[in-house]
């Protein structure tokens, strides 16, 4: 019975996150919507595991969802003494493009420009994850009346700043999509070191932005990338410490998600033939290292080109101390070391300085242990630190 | 005669929320009395609700839209323009053709409609 019960709950946040994105179209508001659809998802819990899910169970939703909407208009216009305007019917039986389009607008509004990115990832996981206010808060490590006050505050302002429910236009969509990949993104680096709550949402969003536009190389990419990264996760972690991409344990990586991933880099890669799109080259990073039987056996060669690769439409300090890490098991530490101190303006940043502690002690230096200080003073992860000090030796 | 736009400071409320209604008669009286003098104007909803226009690299640029007001000091209020939209998108987009946002920043803030 529990199972039966699991799956029902599984579907009704599936086809949840569906009907969500039709009525927020029919009623013009993403707060009504969300009662409205809460409603209704009640419902169905209450009564599918006991009678049966019903043969539609999306057309079910969706009715229900709108008749709780009407009723609250009705109320609140009655409140106030005035008419309630009509609301737009739903078809219980809605094609695919449609159920589509408004998964798309959901998508895009979420992740509106307009937005901070915080309030994008509080509302993606929301709407878009199906997710509960208390489930989001507990992904992000936040209090839950912080986070439902972000969350009203978003939905206040699409509503008062009348942010479109609209698919961005041809033109717009690569600029729009963009910004909606780095949302996901983050959702997923956020989950990176443990909070396998978040990477698995992060993933489920990939694969609905894949599933919704199987053309755009910046989906695939994404899903690409957060696929082969996932792959990794048994072996990522070790009693709750954090392993080196060089130590992990391959036997533990999954082969389905790795084959499934370098697949999707194949098509990205195909359909990017002139201007390479910055994930599905991550993503062929990401496939070099998932690819390789041992870290030692790595294809340094392919991944270097690919970094350079990655420069050309996307030039950071952060890339190039990525590309420096593989530099440095080609071509040695003194060459790496070359590169890291030439990087400008990263002195701020813990990485730069945890790269160049694991340099200067490959190469037998004494200031290693200086840069490691400075990797701790700008806030290395506790995990790293301890990994760089056991290198390091008792100074 | 010389015209004056007396721009408003204070509390940063929501002029549709019940608890601005006593704000609101205050305004009304205001507009009753001042009637002869006042050309237009507007309320506007909370800074929550702003969105910050840039273009990048001068006039026909990049258009870098940032949630919340404007929040530094370097630059002065020089002017304000009441644009009627479709909806925000439209209202950033004539906004990043406001000299004012190649090199300096427009406040794209919503208008209360009290109809």
């Amino acid at each position: 019975m529990i199972g039966a019960g699991d799956a029902v709950a599984r579907l009704v946040r599936d086809e949840g996150t569906r009907v969500l994105a039709t009525l927020v179209r029919v009623t013009g508001s993403v707060d009504l919507a969300e009662d409205a659809v809460q409603d209704a998802v009640v419902r169905a819990l209450e009564t599918w595991p006991r009678d049966g899910v019903p043969g539609n169970p999306r057309g079910w939703l969706l009715v229900a969802a709108r008749r709780r909407a009407v009723d609250v208009v009705r109320r609140e216009a009655k409140r106030l003494g005035k008419e309630a305007d009509a609301m737009p019917a739903v078809d219980p039986f809605p094609d695919p493009v449609s159920v589509r389009d408004d998964l798309l607008r959901l998508v895009f509004t979420c992740c509106h420009p307009a937005l901070s990115l915080d309030a994008s990832v509080a509302l993606a996981l929301r709407t878009l994850g199906g997710l509960s206010t208390a489930e989001v808060a507990r992904a992000l490590l936040l209090p839950e009346a912080t986070l439902a006050k972000r969350l009203t505050r978003a939905k206040q302002k699409i509503a008062q700043a009348h942010i479109p429910y609209r698919v961005p236009s041809a033109e717009e969509l690569p600029s729009r999509l963009a910004g909606v990949a780095s949302t996901v993104y983050l959702i997923f680096n956020e989950g990176y070191t443990g909070r396998d709550s978040l990477t698995a949402e992060a993933v489920r969003l990939a694969r609905l932005l894949a599933e919704l536009m199987p053309d755009e190389p910046t989906a695939l990419g994404l899903l690409a990338l957060v696929l082969l990264q996932d792959a990794r996760r048994a072996a990522r972690v070790s009693s709750g410490v954090p392993v080196l991409l060089a130590l992990q344990d391959r036997s533990l990586w999954e082969p389905e998600l790795i084959k499934e991933g370098v697949a999707l880099v194949g098509v990205g890669l195909r359909r990017t033939p002139s201007i390479p799109n910055p994930y599905v080259v991550q993503a062929a990073i990401a496939a070099c290292h998932d690819l390789a039987p041992s870290y030692a056996e790595t294809n340094w060669n392919a991944v270097i080109s690919w970094y350079d690769v990655l420069l050309s439409v996307q030039d950071t300090p952060v890339v190039r101390l990525n590309r420096a890490a593989a530099v440095a098991e080609r071509d040695g530490p003194a060459a790496a070391l070359a590169l890291v101190d030439a990087l400008p303006d990263l002195d701020g940043y813990p990485w730069w300085h945890a790269s160049r502690a694991e340099l200067l002690h490959r190469l037998g230096s004494p200031s290693a242990s200086g840069a490691l200080e400075r990797a701790v003073e700008t806030g290395l992860p506790d995990a790293h630190v301890a990994h760089l000090r056991r290198r390091l030796g008792p100074q | 005669m010389p015209q004056y736009a007396a721009i408003i400071y204070a509390s940063d409320v929501d002029p549709t929320r019940p608890e601005a209604t006593e704000l609101m008669q205050d305004y009304n009286e205001f507009g009753a009395a001042a009637q002869a003098v006042i050309r237009g104007g507007a309320a506007l909803y909370p800074t929550a609700t702003a969105t910050t226009v840039r273009v990048t690299g001068g006039k026909g640029g990049d258009i870098v839209t940032t949630d919340g007001p404007y929040a530094e000091t370097k630059e002065a209020l020089t002017g304000f323009y009441l644009i009627e939209c479709a909806d925000l998108d439209e209202a950033v987009k004539v906004a990043a053709q406001i000299p004012g946002a190649w090199g300096g920043a427009i406040e794209v803030r919503p208008v209360v409609d009290f109809g």
